[in-house]
C-alpha cells in the first residue's frame, strides 16, 4: 500500500547574517493511511519546522516530501489539517464563526457544512458557545473548537504541533484523551509533535524519537497495545512504562 | 454575569460607583461654571480690559451680530467640511498606502526613512507652497489638513499591521488561505482598535491642519475669521472663533466615540 505520506532524506537548514544553522539533518520516515505517528524529541530541536516542511509552508532545501505519491504543494495543504501550539481563536469572531473560517478561506460554505458544522459543535459539547467569544471558553474548549475548525476541511492528514502544550497538566490529560479519541474514532491518519513523553506514547501507534540539533531522525519504536484502549487507559497499562523508559533512554543515552 | 437579585453590597458598589460619576460631572461644570463667571466679573469689574480679553456677555452679543451679519454659520460650515474631507482623506490614504506597504517588505524598506522625515517635518512650513503651486483654495486648506496627519498614521498603522502574531497568519496559511485573506480575516480585524485610536488623534489633527491651512490662505472658515479678526483688532471675533474651535473638536471627537460604541464587530 502507498503512504498517504513520504519524506525522503530531507534536509532543512535556517540561514541568518550570523549564519547557518542546521535544523533537520536526513529525515526519513513514512506514515501509513489511518495511522496515528508521534515524534518527540528535545526541545528546540526542529519539530515544529518539520511539520512546517510537512504541509508545504516551507520547502526543503534538499530532499523530497510526498503526500499521497505526489510532492508537497500549495494545493496540497488543502488537504492537511494543521493543528497550531495555540488555537488562535479570533476574538473578534463567535465560536461559530471561528470554527467555520476555514471553511470561509476554502470558499465551501454551504447549508451542508454549515449543518455540518453544528453537528460538530453539538457532538464536542460546544453547541450552547456557538455565540460566545473565545475568552468565554476554558482552555480545552478552545483546543476543542480549534479541532473543529480543522476536522470541518476533512483533511487525509492531520499535523498536530504540540496542541496541548499551553494546557494545564490535568486539562491536558483530559484533552488529549478526548481529541486522540475523536481522532481515531474518526479514522483519520495524524502526525503528532510533542515534547512529552507520556503523551507521544500514550496516543502514538508508533513514535518516532528525533536527535539534538541538527535533528536527524534516532529511532522509530512501534508501540503496542491492545486495539481499543483510550489514551488514558494506555497509561495505565504495564507496557506503557516500558515504551516510556525506552524512549527517555533513546533521548538521553548517558543517564544510567 | 448579571444576576436579577442583586445583594446589598452589590447595590452599594453600583450606588457609589454613580455617586462617582455624577460628583465628576459635577467638577466639570463647576470649573466652567467658575472660570466664566470670574471672567465675565473681572471684566465687568475692569480687572481686566474687556476690549483685548473679551467677555462671556460681550461673545454672546458678538455671536449674535455675527450670525445676522457675517454669515458665521457659513464659515464654521466652511472649516467642518474642510477638516472631515482631510480625515476622509488620511483614513482612507493611510489605509490604503500601509496596505500596499503590508503586502511588499522591500518597498516599505525603501520608502522607511522618507516617512520618517516627513513626518517629522513641521507642516506649517509646507502650506506656504502649497498656497503657491495650488492656489487659495479649499484644495490647499485640506492638503494641508491631510499633510499634518496622513504620515503619522502611516507608521502608527504600519506598526499596529506588523505587530499581529505572524502564527495568526500562519493559521491562516494552514487552512488554505492566500495572503488577500490574511489581510481580511486576520490584518484589518485585529487593527480595528488601532484604527479608531487613529481616528480620535487625526480628527483633532485635522483641524490642526485646516485652521494653519485658513490662516495662511482663505477667505473664509474659522481660521480666516481669527487673522482676519486679530488684523482689524477684533479681539471678540478671534476668542468667539476659538471657543466655536473647542466645541467642534468635542464634537467630532464625540462623533468618533459613538462610532466606536456602535460599530462592534457584528455577528
Amino acid at each position: 500500500m502507498q503512504p498517504i505520506l513520504d519524506c525522503n532524506h530531507v534536509h532543512y537548514s535556517y540561514h541568518t547574517l550570523q549564519g547557518e544553522t542546521p535544523a533537520l539533518c536526513d529525515i526519513q520516515f513514512h506514515v501509513d493511511e489511518g495511522e496515528f505517528v508521534s515524534i518527540v524529541g528535545p526541545s528546540g530541536c526542529g519539530k515544529s519546522t518539520l511539520l512546517s516542511l510537512l504541509c508545504g509552508l516551507i520547502v526543503p532545501e534538499s530532499g523530497a516530501i510526498y503526500f499521497k505519491g505526489a510532492p508537497v504543494t500549495e494545493q496540497s495543504r488543502r488537504h492537511i489539517g494543521y493543528m497550531l501550539q495555540h488555537d488562535h481563536l479570533f476574538e473578534w469572531r463567535s465560536i461559530r464563526k471561528n470554527i467555520l473560517l476555514g471553511l470561509e478561506i476554502q470558499k465551501k460554505i454551504s447549508e451542508q457544512t454549515l449543518l455540518e458544522a453544528d453537528h460538530l459543535l453539538k457532538l464536542y459539547g460546544l453547541y450552547r458557545f456557538k455565540d460566545a467569544r473565545p475568552s468565554q471558553l476554558s482552555g480545552g474548549m478552545r483546543q476543542r473548537a480549534a479541532l473543529i475548525r480543522t476536522l470541518l476541511l476533512h483533511p487525509d492528514l492531520l499535523l498536530l504541533d504540540e496542541p496541548f502544550s499551553a494546557l494545564d497538566y490535568q486539562t491536558r490529560l483530559k484533552v488529549s484523551d478526548d481529541i486522540g479519541g475523536i481522532i481515531r474514532n474518526s479514522g483519520k491518519t495524524a502526525i503528532l509533535v510533542t515534547h512529552d513523553l507520556s503523551e507521544a506514547v500514550s496516543l502514538g501507534d508508533r513514535v518516532i524519537v528525533l536527535s539534538p540539533l541538527p535533528a536527524g531522525i534516532q529511532n522509530i519504536i512501534a508501540t503496542d497495545f491492545p486495539k481499543g484502549l483510550s489514551p488514558l487507559e494506555r497509561r495505565n497499562t504495564d507496557a506503557f512504562k516500558d515504551y516510556f523508559n525506552l524512549i527517555w533512554k533513546e533521548l538521553n543515552p548517558h543517564d544510567k | 454575569m448579571i444576576n436579577e437579585n442583586i445583594s446589598a453590597a452589590q447595590a452599594a458598589y453600583l450606588a457609589s460607583h454613580r455617586f462617582h460619576k455624577i460628583k465628576i460631572c459635577l467638577y466639570r461644570i463647576l470649573i466652567l461654571f467658575a472660570f466664566l463667571s470670574l471672567w465675565e466679573s473681572s471684566a465687568r469689574l475692569g480687572w481686566i480690559d474687556d476690549f483685548i480679553f473679551s467677555s462671556p456677555s460681550k461673545l454672546i452679543a458678538c455671536f449674535y451680530r455675527m450670525t445676522t451679519e457675517n454669515a458665521l454659520f457659513f464659515h464654521i460650515a466652511i472649516t467642518l467640511f474642510e477638516t472631515l474631507a482631510s480625515f476622509f482623506l488620511v483614513m482612507a490614504g493611510s489605509l490604503l498606502i500601509t496596505i500596499l506597504l503590508w503586502y511588499s517588505k522591500s518597498l516599505t524598506e525603501t520608502l522607511d526613512p522618507y516617512l520618517v522625515v516627513l513626518n517629522s517635518l513641521p507642516k506649517s512650513a509646507l502650506a506656504p507652497l502649497l498656497i503657491v503651486w495650488l492656489g487659495a483654495n479649499y484644495t490647499t486648506i485640506i492638503l494641508t489638513g491631510v499633510s499634518v496627519a496622513i504620515f503619522g498614521t502611516i507608521l502608527n498603522l504600519y506598526i499596529g499591521f506588523s505587530e499581529v502574531d505572524e502564527e495568526k497568519i500562519k493559521l491562516i496559511r494552514t487552512l488554505g488561505g492566500s495572503k488577500n485573506q490574511a489581510l481580511f480575516k486576520v490584518i484589518l480585524p485585529a487593527n480595528r482598535a488601532n484604527l479608531i485610536g487613529l481616528m480620535k488623534s487625526n480628527i483633532g489633527l485635522c483641524l490642526v491642519g485646516v485652521i494653519i491651512g485658513e490662516f495662511i490662505a482663505s477667505k473664509c472658515g474659522l481660521g480666516y475669521l481669527i487673522i482676519y479678526g486679530s488684523q482689524v483688532f477684533k479681539l471678540d471675533w478671534v476668542i468667539l472663533s476659538i471657543f466655536i474651535l473647542c466645541i467642534i473638536a468635542i464634537g467630532l471627537y464625540g462623533c468618533i466615540r459613538l462610532l466606536e460604541k456602535n460599530c462592534i464587530p457584528q455577528e
